[in-house]
């Protein structure tokens, strides 16, 4: 912002001038809410994860340390919460990316009135954010008899004592997959079938007279290449939302951190060691290893369907 | 048959229904099934009197319908006698001022990022478009340090101003502002009007969907959010009811409490629900333009 203000100082015609001065009126409340809660964190997580912080004495400069530990010293966040969270990411980002536009195809196929209405459908789950629905997913994979699915696989004589899913080894990582999924046809998801509606009807008759013959060739030749912006913002929203939905774990299970850490994902830990160990500096380092992650696989995003860069 | 409609190449968006529409149909009952099934689920276990609730083996739909459960939710207290009705209150306080707020600052500054000139312009839209992948709970951490030294601890307005700055709304804004021909803009400048004017006369009547956009996406964030109560708020008076609803199906471990939980789901799902039918139409048409090119 400073330089900012700076070189507006420069000569300039008077109305050119004046527009400029309203300019900066007008974005000025969106700026500084954006410095405060967006840039100003990102910056003191960078600073704090080169420390040690323990929220009563002021940070001590650590260098690298907290790195170091994170890749020697922590055998939970090495055994358990990354190929927790590397798992989790990669089925629920891009596997629910790839879901979302195949949805969004298809529904793309059907008439305005009955599309409106699965899309609706679709999309409400997500309204919900993932996390305030828990309450009927833990009824759904209760560990007693009452819950839904044990009392139908006993029924279907699959199992004979109820599997405790949610403070399970086995199940709970795949569940927790299952909700965010299931959560996870948002913005993205609209933003993809808006772009399919919109593809111009043209470009496809002329594809076929091109000689395209089948909707697996319509759909890699027309449809992806026409609506690559759409495809950019929903890999990014997909990313987004896989990172933001993270808690959920400790909302199925009740437990931070998760039964033997059986869902404890790279946010949790986060959670874990800032808020219940205080150990700010190297949680710090673990929020600059995930942010870094993000941007990574946005980069990578971009890299596919960008038309910049 | 094939062949005809090979020639007449895909129907992406037909106005009229015919039998090769059948398929995908026959594809999308699953998913659709899957997606409805917890939905029914809250219905059906809002109106559960409690002895259908103890049925075993457990029954999906309910038998009965009764209002049990809500009287029930809207009569308990929470744990520091404060009522439900309190939570609620706050919640929708906190989402209007949110709301309001959050469409102000988000279409004031995406007019001057799509349409005024200045220095640092291409370099805050290049910042915001990088801030779409932000991930607020990453650096929950230095938030918590930033908000405690800017004394916001326990003060209603954390609730808020957190919530003001949404990449993903500016970024729709003024993605739509784009599609507004500069000059209309010009015409009214030379007209005598200021940016002012401007923006309140000819861009905000013009960008109404991408403003339901912003709207539905607010809403979203602050009443589904029980974070900040959770975080920022030790005084339970200032707590939200997503907060609320949170601490009800945490501690319903027990069968006679779900049917209240189900109830404060609803609560918390048919205000989404509706807002979403009322703008569906609206947002569809700000995502056609939410592409990043």
């Amino acid at each position: 912002m400073a330089s900012l203000t700076l070189r507006s100082k420069r000569k300039k015609p008077r109305a050119t001038n004046n527009r400029n001065k309203v300019a900066y009126l007008f974005i000025f409340p969106y700026a500084l809410m954006f410095m405060i809660f967006i840039v100003i964190p990102v910056i003191m997580a960078i600073f704090l994860s080169f420390t040690y912080f323990d929220t009563v004495r002021a940070p001590e400069w650590v260098g690298f340390q907290n790195y170091i530990d994170l890749l020697t010293d922590d055998p939970i966040f090495m055994q358990k919460v990354l190929p927790n969270t590397l798992k989790y990411a990669i089925i629920v980002g891009p596997g629910g990316y790839i879901l979302s536009f195949l949805l969004a195809w298809v529904l793309a196929q059907l008439t305005p009135k009955i599309r409106t209405i699965f899309a609706l459908i679709i999309y409400s789950p997500s309204l919900t954010s993932g996390i305030t629905m828990t309450v009927l997913w833990r009824v759904i994979f209760a560990g007693d008899n009452a819950g839904y699915l044990n009392s139908l696989l006993i029924k279907l004589g699959l199992i004979v004592e109820p599997i405790v899913f949610l403070q399970s080894q086995e199940f709970l990582l795949s569940i927790m997959i299952l909700v965010t999924l299931w959560s996870s046809m948002g913005v993205g998801f609209l933003a993809i079938l808006a772009g399919i509606l919109n593809v111009n009807q043209e470009m496809y008759e002329a594809a076929y007279i091109d000689g395209i013959k089948n909707k697996f060739q319509e759909v890699i030749y027309i449809t992806i290449p026409s609506i690559k912006p759409q495809m950019l913002f929903g890999a990014v929203m997909a990313i987004v939302g896989t990172f933001a939905s993270a808690g959920v774990g400790v909302a199925l299970s009740g437990s931070n951190p998760t039964p033997q850490y059986a869902g404890q994902l790279i946010v949790n830990h986060i959670e874990y060691y800032g808020f219940n160990k205080y150990l700010m500096g190297y949680a710090a380092a673990l929020s600059v290893v995930l942010l870094l992650g993000i941007y990574g696989l946005s980069r990578f995003a971009y890299k596919l369907f960008g038309s910049k860069d | 048959m094939a062949r005809h409609q090979k020639f007449l190449g895909t129907k992406i968006n037909p106005s009229r229904f015919n039998r090769t529409q059948v398929k995908y149909i026959i594809i999308l009952i699953p998913v659709l099934m899957f997606m409805l099934l917890p939905l029914i689920y809250i219905f059906n276990y809002a109106f559960k009197p409690i002895e259908e609730l103890f049925y075993y083996p457990p029954r999906f739909f309910v038998e009965r319908y009764t209002l049990q459960n809500f009287v029930k939710l809207f009569a308990v207290t929470g744990s520091s006698g404060i009522p439900m009705s309190r939570y609620l209150f706050n919640s929708i306080i906190v989402t209007i001022l949110v709301i309001g707020a959050s469409v102000v600052v988000s279409t004031l500054a995406g007019y001057a990022l799509s349409k005024l000139e200045f220095k640092g312009k291409k370099f805050m839209n290049e910042i915001n478009t990088l801030a779409l992948m932000f991930v607020g709970i990453a650096v929950m951490i230095p938030r918590y340090l930033v908000i405690e030294k800017l004394g916001l601890i326990d003060n209603f307005f954390v609730h808020v101003l957190p919530y003001l700055a949404i990449p993903v709304g500016l970024f729709l804004i003024k993605q739509f502002i784009d599609q507004v021909p500069d000059e209309l803009l010009d015409a009214s400048r030379i007209d005598g009007a200021s940016e002012f004017q401007i923006y309140t006369k000819i861009i905000l009547p013009l960008i109404k969907p991408a403003i339901a956009t912003v709207v539905i996406l607010s809403f979203q964030t602050v009443w589904n959010s029980a974070d900040t109560s959770t975080t920022y708020i030790n005084n339970d008076a200032l707590k939200t009811f997503a907060f609320y609803m949170n601490t009800l199906t945490a501690n319903t471990n027990g069968v006679a409490g779900q049917g209240m939980a189900a109830a404060a789901s609803l609560v918390m799902f048919i205000p989404n629900l509706l807002i979403f039918i009322l703008m569906q139409s609206k947002v569809m048409d700000t995502m056609a333009h939410s592409g990043i090119k």
